[in-house]
């Protein structure tokens, strides 16, 4: 997980890679994040023709249709710029698990690590690239926050999410008990073993909702989807928010840094 | 209290049952507060014994490579165990199959006309489920672990490999002892408990013609056996009846007593949080003419059980580094909500979910490897670092496909495999490999949301139903744009 | 074809590359170790770290000069009301012990298969000597043999162990090491730390789960290191 971050002048421009769940179910987070790259002063480009990173498929064991979806991703980031990815779990099966898929192909491997070196997670990008300085705007706030396992054990999200909210100086970030356990999403295991994964989202809900935040955040589409619906269900009116969009709605620009 | 509605019978279950064993125990809140305070307990545990990250991936990294060595050399290193273990007087025995290994077990028995068998801990024999064997042939055998011999009285099968009673409360055990025990009455002093099984046990040890053991570590070069225990009742069955019997898979061997050591200290550090265990008990053979005690006849069998298929394959075999620590179900989200039993496997947790596949067949076990979040909790804390989430997606795709085309293919190969999840993901590669067909997807899921069912298979069940925003992103930038 | 047979060959048929051996990677990562980095780590200070830990595992621990220990042994068969004490007639320090008439003496002279029943039954305590102890980890480290068998340590409730501070090493890997156990491994090595415990009803430590319920060490110095 150690990365090594190229020093040098901070990039112009980025590619964007949204993400199915973001694209289809909360754009809102993706229009937030891209907003956030272009307060920064870059260029933001969403190739037309991404679809999904293909980990819904590569995890369930369908190994070909994986690597099918993940082909066509392959062609769609020409330029050297960096590929930012508002969801961990997705950054990591582009940034670990692409090389793997295409072992067996010399030229299309050699293409998978070119680009599974220049994915970055979202917050990763703006903690360890561009070493953004930004401070809180409007009143304080506690919130919680959530990493997604996928995130967190493949790209360090949960370190750079917090580097993120300590900046911002008038966000209390609590933390809560079993911190690091899955929230019981794992894509088709929510819709395979229903009942293990209820148990797992209802005790997340639970103890993000004991810290007596007023909302937490997440740095992944999925796991947000899997607490929020589950808090829903209850009418609890309790709720997540996409780190990007709690980010765009409550920070601002404090100046260069050294 | 005496806590009868917890009481918790669970036998040996079919794959196929998982589900619903595991939604009976999530469904009930004072098995799952037990699990939970049971296995935070043992990560608070743990962490203290490593306070120094770095220190512990330098310690992984070298266990890994020993096993890694190991594993590269494994017939080598057999043949040289076997020929030392013989040159130490050890008789030596290969089974390919549980049957095989019982038969030379009870042939063994048989032969010193025994009818009490004393066994230490050994998850192998339960594996070749050896006191069904046992009993059939008419010999008791015997279990004397004070978590193995409580599971037993119970008529109950362990539920953790390091601690098999962890699902019992000592109310329940109280209640056992009190009705199973002759003279015994009700104490829930734990310490009381305990002297109980001993008294029982101590007599027994006396007793048995043979005793039973497993294997932590076989080092060829010494033709050596070691066992790794705090109760003592290891020793009390290597030592004490005149026949000792071991028993192990093949995976256990290492090279040399200096490759033991580094494993050893992970392995107590990553299943309970302890330094090192009360014994580490060295033996290298029987007693030796002119020694005053010790059995006088010693055995090693070697059980494969399906290793050989997992050693077949560089990937599969990474599921024979493991050293049977526990730690990755003591830190499994699933485990914690579900316990051993609904497993339905000797082995539960995330190291059951790789290895039973090659013991039991994909057929009896292809559910298990999907019954995962692959949040990755068990591959961090394993101290030989074997990859399981890894390993749980191969299995997951030898479980939906035919063999690749040149390997073998897998014990139940193929058997998860359903015309709805292929239909689903050739339809899923399908759509999200041509762009302009996905786009003409989420245009028509976002204009058509009002049509998302409300029943969502297993999301809704304690879920709201996921539904598409009302633009995409991709929509929201082209408006953007215009402006 | 055996099963034997079918084992080798199915092994056999896998591709296995080879790896480099680990004992350089083991050795340079005990060398490293900060315990064992100070090889010259004074006897004292590691005879001091083994009294701690192992008392912090349960065990009595007596500091006592090398020429007095009987004296002290004598004190704590009297304070425990030690009846019967099983020891090892042809050992040091067994011969040490019929000298000083301790009472309550039996020795272990017969093959056990003649008197099971009383060493279970008879016998409240057992006196060991050790071939050394590791610091590290608070362990003592036994070696069974003809004189002085392996049921020693285990059987009888009270196990009474008598460790020379000169024989304290840092770890394990020193102990095996610089003892050479691969050259020649008795039937039966032991590391024994603490007396037998269980923790397997609710996590709840108990000790005396099947062998001694108490371990008292006599940790033998110099008259000077009092
Ligand atoms: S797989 Fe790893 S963590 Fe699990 S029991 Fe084996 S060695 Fe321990």
């Amino acid at each position: 997980m150690d990365r090594h971050y190229p020093a040098g002048p901070r990039p112009t421009d980025v590619y964007f890679f949204a993400t199915c769940l973001v694209d289809l179910f909360c754009p809102e987070a993706g229009m937030d994040a891209i907003q956030l790259l272009e307060r920064e002063g870059i260029r933001v480009h969403f190739p037309a023709d991404q679809t999904c990173c293909g980990q819904p498929a590569y995890t369930s064991g369908y190994a070909d249709q994986a690597r099918a979806v993940a082909r066509v991703q392959l062609d769609l980031f020409p330029n050297d710029w960096p590929v930012i990815v508002p969801s961990g779990s997705c950054g990591g099966m582009i940034r670990h698990h692409y090389p793997k898929l295409f072992a067996d192909d010399v030229a299309l491997k050699a293409k998978a690590e070119a680009l599974s070196g220049r994915v970055f997670e979202l917050t990763e990008f703006f903690v360890k690239v561009l070493k953004v300085n930004w401070k809180g705007s409007g009143n304080s706030k506690k919130v919680a926050l959530h990493t997604s396992c996928s995130a967190r054990r493949e790209m360090g999200t949960h370190l750079h999410a917090r580097e993120l909210l300590a900046q911002l100086g008038n966000v209390e970030l609590l933390n809560h008990s079993h911190e690091s356990e899955c929230c019981g999403f794992g894509g088709t295991f929510a819709v395979r073993q229903p009942d293990i994964s209820a148990s797992m989202a209802g005790d997340k809900a639970d103890a993000l909702k004991e810290t007596g935040a007023e909302k937490f955040v997440s740095a992944d589409g999925g796991c947000l989807m899997n607490i929020d619906g589950t808090l829903e269900k209850r009418r609890d009116s309790f709720r997540g928010e996409h780190l990007a969009s709690f980010l765009w709605h409550n920070t601002e620009r404090a100046g260069e840094k050294e | 209290m005496r806590a009868h509605e917890t009481t918790h019978h669970v036998q040996f279950v079919p794959g196929s049952e998982f589900k619903r064993r595991a939604a009976e125990v999530v469904a009930n809140p004072f098995l799952k507060k037990s699990f939970r305070g049971a296995m935070d307990f043992l990560m608070m545990k743990r962490a203290a014994q490593f306070p120094d990250p770095e220190l512990l991936e330098r310690q992984r990294d070298l266990a890994e490579h020993i096993r890694r060595y190991s594993l590269a050399r494994l017939p080598e290193l057999l043949e040289q165990l076997e020929v030392n273990l013989k040159k130490n007087g050890v008789q030596v025995h290969w089974a390919e199959t549980p049957d095989e290994a019982n038969a030379i077990i009870l042939d063994i028995c048989r032969r010193h006309d025994a009818k009490l068998m004393v066994k230490g801990k050994s998850m192998v024999s339960e594996e070749v489920e050896l006191n069904h064997a046992m009993e059939a042939a008419g010999i008791d055998a015997l279990e004397s672990d004070m978590g193995e011999y409580i599971v037993q009285l119970a008529g109950e099968k362990p539920s953790h490999i390091i601690m098999p009673a962890i699902h019992k409360t000592k109310q329940q055990i109280a209640e056992l002892f009190a009705e199973k025990v002759p003279g015994v009455s009700y104490t829930e002093d734990v310490d009381a408990l305990i002297q109980i099984g001993r008294d029982v046990l101590r007599k027994k040890f006396m007793e048995a013609e043979v005793g039973l053991s497993g294997v932590n570590f076989a080092v060829a070069e010494t033709g050596t056996i070691c066992l790794v225990e705090n109760e003592g009742n290891g020793r009390m069955c290597t030592t004490v009846p005149d026949v000792h019997i071991a028993i192990t898979g093949i995976e256990k061997v290492v090279e040399k007593l200096e490759h033991v050591v580094p494993l050893y200290g992970l392995l107590t550090r990553s299943a309970t949080g302890q330094a090192i265990t009360t014994y580490f008990n060295v033996i290298t053979g029987p007693r030796k003419p002119g020694e005053k005690d010790g059995p006088k006849e010693m055995h090693l069998v070697l059980v494969d059980n399906g290793r050989t298929q997992a050693f077949a394959d560089e990937q599969l075999r990474q599921t024979l580094q493991c050293i049977r620590c526990g730690a990755c179900m003591n830190h499994c989200p699933v485990y914690t909500r579900i316990g051993g039993h609904a497993y339905g496997t000797t082995y539960p947790g995330p190291i059951g979910k790789i290895v039973s596949p090659h013991m039991m067949g994909l057929g009896a076990t292809h559910v298990l490897p999907g019954a995962s979040t692959l949040c990755g909790a068990c591959g961090e804390v394993c101290p030989v670092k074997i990859p399981i989430p890894d390993l749980l997606i191969r299995l997951r795709e030898e479980a939906t496909h035919e063999a690749k085309p040149g390997h073998a293919p897998m014990f139940g190969q193929g058997a998860g495999k359903t015309a709805f999840a292929s239909f689903a993901f050739k339809g899923f590669a399908f759509l999200y490999s041509r762009p302009a067909l996905y786009r003409l997807f989420t245009w028509a899921a976002t204009r058509f949301r009002f049509l998302t069912p409300a029943n969502q298979a297993g999301w809704t069940k304690s879920r709201t139903p996921l539904t598409p925003a009302k633009k995409s992103l991709r929509d929201l930038l082209a408006e953007r744009s215009k402006h | 074809m055996s099963a034997r047979e079918n084992i080798f060959r199915k092994l056999r048929a896998a591709t296995t590359a080879p790896l480099p051996s680990p004992d350089a990677a083991i050795a340079a990562h005990y060398a490293s170790l900060p315990r064992t980095a100070q090889a010259d780590l004074a006897r004292v200070q590691l005879a001091k770290d083994f009294a701690e830990k192992i008392t912090a595992w349960h065990a009595e621990v007596h500091i006592v000069p090398r020429s007095t220990w009987v004296d002290k042994l004598k004190e704590v068969v009297a304070a425990k009301g030690i009846a019967s004490l099983l020891y090892a007639p042809a050992t040091t320090h067994g011969k040490a012990l019929a000298a000083a008439g301790v009472a309550g003496l039996k020795p272990y002279d017969q093959p056990i298969d003649g008197w099971k029943r009383e060493l279970f039954e008879n016998v409240d305590a057992a006196i060991t000597g050790t071939r050394g102890a590791i610091a590290e980890t608070g362990t003592m480290i036994v070696w069974p043999d003809a004189d002085e068998p392996r049921l020693m340590s285990l059987v009888p409730p009270i196990h009474i162990a008598l460790v020379d501070a000169d024989t304290v090493v840092p770890t394990l890997y020193d102990a095996i090491t610089q003892q050479k156990w691969s050259a020649g491994l008795p039937t039966n090595a032991l590391l024994i730390t603490g007396p037998s415990k269980t923790a397997d009803i609710q996590q709840t430590l108990a000790y005396g789960a099947h062998g001694p319920k108490e371990l008292i060490v006599l940790l033998l110095t110099g008259e000077d290191a009092q």
